[in-house]
């Protein structure tokens, strides 16, 4: 089924995309330092963003377009479990609150600009850096792809065919993040979220108002679930995936490259710890969100675009407005899902491209480049990085992307003992680290091979089947939370049996650790 | 202890040396960090129908009012250790 072509619509989200460009460029002079030409400026928009920016601009980092039509699909694909989304983004700050805050002092304190600088500083070992970088860039691509399908769901329900739309938003997007860098998409965020909180409010009221109530939501909801042998309730054999799925992905949200780049982006530790108690607002947001899936099943919500066997599960948030809305309403929501994924693209390249220039490139390429060459760098490749990430949805099924962006947080958390404890201690030797980021990596990498998806046989699902191991149960545990207590157990094992090797020299300045909190 | 202009805060949260009678003092808390913890991360406290509200099943409310829980237990516990100025 393909929707016809609504010349409204079209003409709406054009206009919202052409005012954002506008914002974009213009951002290059919002409270612009005597150069935009260093990683301070350019990636970091000179560190001084207060706390209203901080919260736009985290806000717009870590919910992304990708989330807000991923949610509901889920909930209207697999019923409860999809809720996981909100005990994650509740656990997440009362988890990262101090280890936040004290992340930014250490790193202003030394001028460090991502998380893989900070752990070379702290642990005095160029290779541990190095698979900080690398793991965090790995993590991070799929992502910056997967908010294409944000765009890709709005295209396919306002009936245009083709994939140029996604080229033109890219590249626009790359020119002015180019030129802007991190300020154009703290400028953006400000219009993404106000649009985003408008459109949400209106439809969680709207909707069930039309629909009967949210009695009549749950209950049809229900019974469509029931028929697909689901539910809007867990069973008790899905308690323990919930719990570690909801735990696992709070506790890497933070080790995101795109999200270091806000934290650090930040003026002071206190809009940092601030910002964590600020946050939570979106988290209701995107609960309301989560529910718009059972919106969708209570309204008997067909999905659109792939395939005539597999539709496009993401297309059920665009299609509920499109049918529930006027069209200029429905227009304005589009408009916001797109520009919602171009904010977290945009933030994600240049986390991703800085922590390029300044772990790969400059160590070991060219250790003597000038500030000015390593932010030219970061530049050139955030913009290869948003062409990749289009052509890569384009020449690549889309599939791809979402099971590399399913095993992200498994990859990125395991650089959480690096992180995590050398903000806390000294004790863990640099090699029992890297052995425990092995043993992690690798056990986690072996559990989602065995793990067969709906139409694979490997790297099917996050969700490791503990039967797998002999356990007599249904029960699943989240991938990730297996490989990182391994991980820390080999870094604490083998620290006291390489103490008597010699320790990496930390070339911080210990104070900052020593007094902040 | 060194403590730099910027980064010394005598307040909870600090495992290691400082100004221990200040770090005391706002300790306790921080236990309101780990409430939502326990109120969001385990499902069979909360896997229920009933009651509802509005036709909204317990399960879901009870997570959505965990937001405003979270919010407001962080907002104490940022208030607690803000630095004193």
């Amino acid at each position: 089924m393909i929707p016809a072509f609504n010349s409204l619509e079209f003409g709406v989200v054009i206009a919202m995309f052409a005012i954002v460009t506008g914002l974009g460029f213009v951002a290059t002079r919002w409270r612009r330092g005597t150069t935009l030409a260093s990683l301070e400026e350019w990636g970091l928009g000179g560190r001084k963003f207060g706390t209203a920016v901080t919260w736009f601009l985290l806000g717009g980092d870590l919910y992304t377009a990708y989330t807000f039509v991923a949610v509901p699909a889920l909930l209207f694909g697999a019923g409860a479990v999809g809720f996981f989304a909100v005990p994650y983004t509740i656990a997440v700050f009362p988890l990262v609150m101090f280890a936040a805050a004290r992340m930014w002092s250490v790193c202003h304190e030394n001028g460090y600009v991502t998380a893989a600088d900070f752990v070379r500083g702290r642990h005095g070992s160029s290779l541990l850096a190095l698979l900080v970088a690398i793991t965090g860039i790995v993590a991070t691509l799929p992502y910056i792809a997967l908010q294409l399908t944000g765009i890709k769901a709005v295209i396919e329900v306002m009936g245009i065919g083709g994939d140029w739309p996604l080229w033109i938003a890219f590249i626009v997007l790359a020119a002015y993040t180019f030129t802007s860098g991190l300020r154009a998409p703290a400028l953006i965020a400000f219009v993404k979220d106000i649009l985003i909180y408008v459109m949400v409010l209106v439809a969680v009221v709207y909707i069930p108002y039309k629909l009967g109530g949210y009695d009549v939501v749950f209950h049809r909801a229900s019974s469509a679930l029931h028929s697909e042998g689901l539910s809007t309730l867990l069973s008790s054999s899905q308690y323990l995936g919930y719990s570690t799925l909801a735990l696992g992905s709070a506790l890497a949200l933070f080790l995101y490259p795109h999200a270091v780049t806000g934290v650090l982006a930040s003026r002071s530790r206190d809009v940092v710890k601030k910002n964590m108690s600020l946050l939570p607002a979106y988290s209701l947001m995107l609960g309301f969100i989560a529910l718009l899936g059972y919106m969708a099943l209570a309204a008997h919500v067909k999905p659109v675009g792939g395939t005539a066997a597999a539709p496009d599960g993401n297309t059920i948030v665009p299609v509920l407005f499109n049918t529930e809305f006027p069209h200029w309403f429905a227009a304005i929501a589009f408009g916001a899902i797109t520009i919602g994924a171009l904010v977290p693209a945009a933030i994600m390249a240049i986390a991703a491209a800085n922590t390029f220039a300044r772990d790969i490139y400059k160590p070991y390429f060219r250790p003597n480049a000038s500030d000015r060459e390593e932010g030219m760098v970061s530049q050139i490749v955030s913009v290869a990085l948003k062409l990749g990430a289009v052509g890569v949805i384009v020449g690549l099924k889309l599939t791809f992307a979402l099971e590399f962006q399913l095993i992200g947080g498994v990859v990125v958390i395991q650089i959480l003992p690096s992180v995590v404890l050398g903000l806390y201690t000294r004790w863990y030797h640099r090699w029992a680290l890297i052995g425990g980021w092995v043993a992690g990596m690798g056990l986690s990498v072996y559990m989602l091979y065995v793990t067969p998806g709906k139409t694979t046989s490997h790297f099917g699902s996050a969700s490791f089947a503990l039967s797998t191991w002999g356990f007599n149960t249904t029960a699943t545990i989240w991938t990730g939370i297996v490989g990182v207590v391994a991980n820390l157990v080999v870094a604490t094992a083998l620290t006291p049996l390489l103490a008597r090797l010699p320790r990496g020299r930390p070339n911080d300045a210990a104070p900052a650790i020593a007094a902040s909190t | 202890m060194t403590h730099e202009p910027s980064a010394g805060e005598p307040s909870a949260g600090e495992p290691s040396a400082g100004e221990p009678r200040a770090r005391m003092r706002n300790r306790w808390v921080l236990v309101l960090l780990l409430v939502p913890l326990v109120a969001t991360l385990i499902p069979a406290f909360y896997n229920f129908t009933a009651p509802s509200i509005g036709g909204m099943p317990f399960f879901y409310w009870w997570q959505l009012l965990w937001v405003g829980g979270v919010a407001a237990c962080t907002a104490i516990v940022y208030l607690a250790t803000r630095r004193a100025r």
